[in-house]
């Protein structure tokens, strides 16, 4: 394990470097102070209790130096991590525009040609994106660590900021601000992809599409519930997180909010993906998003005989 | 102030009467200390309990031993009861009321009733949030909104409680700072004043002037949930990150009505035990009032990411870096009093010296979160909870255990078992770096705060983490009982066991009823120690 996640955006190097300089200014003093601290304390030990001190209240010159050279430093300081920050809030003109949106406890994506994802954020390599972000519920964080970027998202407001990935590969998403049960659990990826894997990807043919057609729809179901989300607020094990759990799911039945009672079947499944709120089982909250436009009817066909293989 | 003790010549140690009203309706400082002192650490056990279970969680990273929403309430409550009950008026409320009027030369506070009715309203804030916790709240202890304003846990008599808890804050600020200005015996002038007295002053000031924003913030809270009115819910036209702003302006200058209490405790121990006038005395004391005057224009560092503007930012974060000034001149200070002393190392210096080792690390990594660029990557990762563990244990509750230590023959007229102090010493300060500097790397990592489940790779460190903090609670086990034992068993504690030349060692241990048999005249200050030679410095 390295002690800072690999540099993958071309803003993280930068940071990086503001990083080192305050890691070895602090060392220098933590070291300087230790040093002297330890020293003194076994030097003057004492040895007798009717030892001589002097009597030494001060020291003009000394307080002066002790001010001055850390003011110095800090106000250097200051002003090389202003420099940095500034470049991290200026997004250059001809970054991409990709509007984000947080809800409890997901993560959309949408782009500028209408496609939307959920909780994957796609990026092509060397290209400039600014994020644009809203929060549909409550305070959210947009951070991945691997591009030392980090902003909130404010309902009722827009918030930005902006990256130029600079290697490809996967790099963890993190939701950075508490936002209620499932906080830890609004996690995501942001898939960096070369210029011409990002255009096959933007003309909708899935990047890692022959390996998800040759999966058996159960097996395909369940990577769909862990990368889409749903493992946030659907437990496989039996317990309720906020929603009901997939376990036993199927086949189920009982009373809904309304009083009518309901069969969870195939068909009942898909509608509560789709319009959540439409039936909702008694004792739980309306909070669930809708998948509308976001998974497909092979995603949607594929939980259900997972959620099948549950009991 | 009447004066009516001293017609009887004789010892009656303030401990003498027995009764559980000789103590709910007392006016003694030295009592209504000791009220603060107890409930205080009961709070401190039971939050650091809580503690204790979170980092069992945290051993692996999937949610085995509570679920999710049980953590965040177990956060929630470690947090705010950490905060509410024992840090903001933690050293201030139980050593600043046994201590400043025996360290200034006065029989009392200048409002004792007023004095114990702070008590009161600290307890009755407690138990408004105890009825609260019936229903657990799982806002966090910064009771963010929308989040807080939406959630269905009983928010409005939380913060209700807190509102209480803040007026106690502000009558006992506003006690000491009369007591401070009117009552120092003749001769205890500014300028000789302990430095405890110092720091004490600048502590009240903060509580006087600062709580009433959060008391405020939290009336329009409960205005928001109970009629409805949009302050800071977005979905009634207000606006989150003006909750921020006002819950910063009271809560960052209370972090520093947490730690300069402690600050002053640490410039009375190290002298003592140096046997060395404190180093650069005036520099220190007014670092204090500068610290205090800066800590209420640096409130928006906690809210780099939060949406604030550039240019906001910038200068928040360059006050930020002012504040780092003072608070490294008195580590100097300290350090240097330190050279050519007499030093003993007995259990209290070693808090001292354990918070400056410890207190220097957190104010280092506050540079890392002042500083812009940097902050952006940390902000609300476990750097932040690491380096404020720093500042929280490291500082103020080093110098808590310290004055302890220090006061505890004082104060009880009872010696503790000084061996199992240092053992307890010894496992709280390996303990406490085990727990939190892994943590450092955690956050540069990237791992967020607040999770109550962790992606795999951080798996080791956290574990390490958890392992510490049983060391560190074994520490403060052994340190508690140790404490407990000597009240009943101790050997009976001498007048002045370390040769002080403090006001409050020049009468008997405990201390009587009336503090001063006759006011004293003071002709020095406090830290006359060492042989002056012809030419003084």
């Amino acid at each position: 394990m390295t002690w800072i996640p690999e540099a993958a955006s071309n803003l993280a190097s930068k940071v990086d470097g503001v990083l080192l300089v305050i890691t070895l200014i602090s060392i220098f003093f933590f070291v300087l102070i230790t040093v002297v601290l330890i020293y003194f304390a076994v030097k003057y030990r004492r040895k007798s209790e009717d030892e001589e001190t002097p009597y030494i209240t001060g020291s003009e010159p000394l307080e002066i130096i002790w001010t001055v050279i850390p003011s110095i430093l800090l106000i250097l300081l200051f002003v090389y991590a202003f420099v940095v920050y500034k470049d991290m809030r200026t997004p250059p003109k001809d970054a991409v525009d990709i509007t984000v949106t947080g809800k409890q406890w997901l993560w959309t994506f949408e782009y500028y040609n209408g496609k939307k994802t959920l909780n994957e954020l796609y990026v092509q390599q060397n290209r400039p994106v600014r994020m644009v972000m809203k929060a549909d519920d409550v305070l959210h964080s947009f951070f991945v660590p691997a591009f030392r970027v980090k902003q909130d998202l404010i309902p009722g407001r827009y918030t930005q900021l902006w990256f130029t990935p600079t290697k490809i590969g996967t790099f963890d998403l993190f939701c950075a601000e508490y936002c209620g049960t499932g906080h830890s659990a609004m996690l995501g990826k942001v898939v960096v992809l070369s210029p011409e894997a990002y255009d096959i990807w933007q003309n909708g043919v899935a990047t890692d599409g022959g390996a998800v057609a040759s999966l058996p729809p159960a097996e395909l179901g369940e990577k769909v519930y862990k990368e889409k989300g749903c493992n946030a607020c659907h437990s496989v094990d039996g317990s309720v997180v906020i929603g009901p759990s997939f376990k036993g799911l199927y086949g189920k039945e009982g009373k809904l909010e309304d009083g009518s009672s309901y069969t969870a079947d195939e068909n009942y499944i898909r509608k509560s993906i789709l319009e959540p709120q439409e039936e909702m089982v008694e004792g739980f909250q309306p909070v669930m998003p809708s998948f509308k436009g976001i998974l497909g009817d092979d995603e949607i066909t594929a939980i259900i005989a997972y959620i099948k293989t549950l009991k | 102030m009447a004066n009516h003790a001293v017609a009887a010549n004789v010892y009656v140690p303030f401990l003498e009467k027995k009764g559980l009203l000789s103590w709910l309706l007392t006016t003694d400082h030295k009592r209504i200390g000791i009220l603060y002192l107890v409930s205080i650490s009961l709070f401190f056990l039971v939050a650091g309990a809580i503690a204790l279970l979170m980092r069992f969680e945290l051993l692996t990273p999937a949610s085995d031993f509570v679920s999710p929403h049980t953590y965040n309430v177990l956060f929630t409550l470690h947090g705010s009861m950490m905060v509410f009950f024992f840090i903001v008026p933690g050293l201030a409320a139980s050593f600043g009321n046994f201590l400043i009027p025996l360290m200034i030369g006065a029989p009392d506070v200048a409002f004792p009733k007023l004095n114990l009715g702070s008590y009161w309203i600290y307890l009755l804030g407690t138990v408004i949030v105890a009825i609260a916790l019936l229903q657990p709240a799982d806002t966090g202890w910064t009771f963010y909104t929308p989040y807080s304003a939406t959630t269905d846990a009983d928010v409005i008599l939380i913060t209700l409680g807190v509102f209480v808890l803040g007026f106690s804050s502000i009558l006992t600020g506003m006690n000491f700072i009369v007591t401070i200005h009117k009552m120092r015996a003749p001769g205890m002038t500014w300028h000789r004043l302990p430095l405890f007295i110092w720091a004490s002053y600048a502590t009240a000031i903060l509580q006087l002037l600062a709580t009433p924003v959060v008391g405020i913030t939290l009336l329009l809270l409960i205005a928001e949930r109970s009629l409805g009115v949009g302050f800071f819910d977005p979905a009634k036209g207000g606006d989150p990150v003006l909750f921020q702003n006002f819950f910063w302006f009271y809560s960052h200058p209370a972090v520093y009505i947490m730690i300069i209490p402690a600050m002053g405790v640490i410039s009375e121990i190290i002298p003592v035990f140096s046997k060395k006038p404190i180093f650069g005395y005036k520099a220190i004391a007014y670092s204090s009032l500068g610290i205090a005057f800066i800590s209420f224009l640096v409130w928006a560092h906690h809210m780099f990411t939060a949406g604030i503007s550039e240019v906001a930012a910038t200068i928040f974060s360059f006050l930020t870096f002012l504040v780092a000034i003072p608070t490294a001149i008195k580590v100097f200070n300290w350090v240097a009093t330190l050279y050519k002393g007499s030093i003993e190392l007995h259990s209290a210096m070693l808090y001292a010296l354990g918070f400056i080792f410890l207190f220097t690390i957190g104010g280092l990594t506050g540079v890392f979160l002042g500083a812009l660029a940097a902050d952006i990557h940390l902000h609300d990762t476990y750097f932040v909870v690491a380096h404020m563990h720093y500042v929280m244990i490291g500082g103020t509750v080093m110098g808590f255990f310290g004055a302890i230590h220090f006061w505890y023959p004082k104060w009880f007229g009872k010696m503790f078992n000084e061996s199992v102090a240092k053992l307890s010493w010894f496992l709280i300060f390996v303990g406490f770096n085990v727990t939190f500097f892994p943590q450092f790397f955690l956050g540069i990592q990237g791992m967020p705060r607040r999770y109550a489940t962790y992606p795999e790779e951080f798996e080791s460190l956290m574990a390490l983490s958890t392992y510490g903090s049983w060391l560190l609670g074994l520490g403060v086990l052994i340190m508690t009982v140790n404490l407990i034992k000597g009240l009943f068993s101790g050997e009976k504690a001498p007048q002045n066991p370390y040769g002080s030349l403090s006001l409050e060692w020049q009468i008997p241990s405990p201390p009587p009823l009336e503090n001063f048999e006759e006011i004293p005249h003071v002709t020095d200050w406090t830290y006359g120690y060492g042989k002056k030679k012809e030419v003084d410095a």
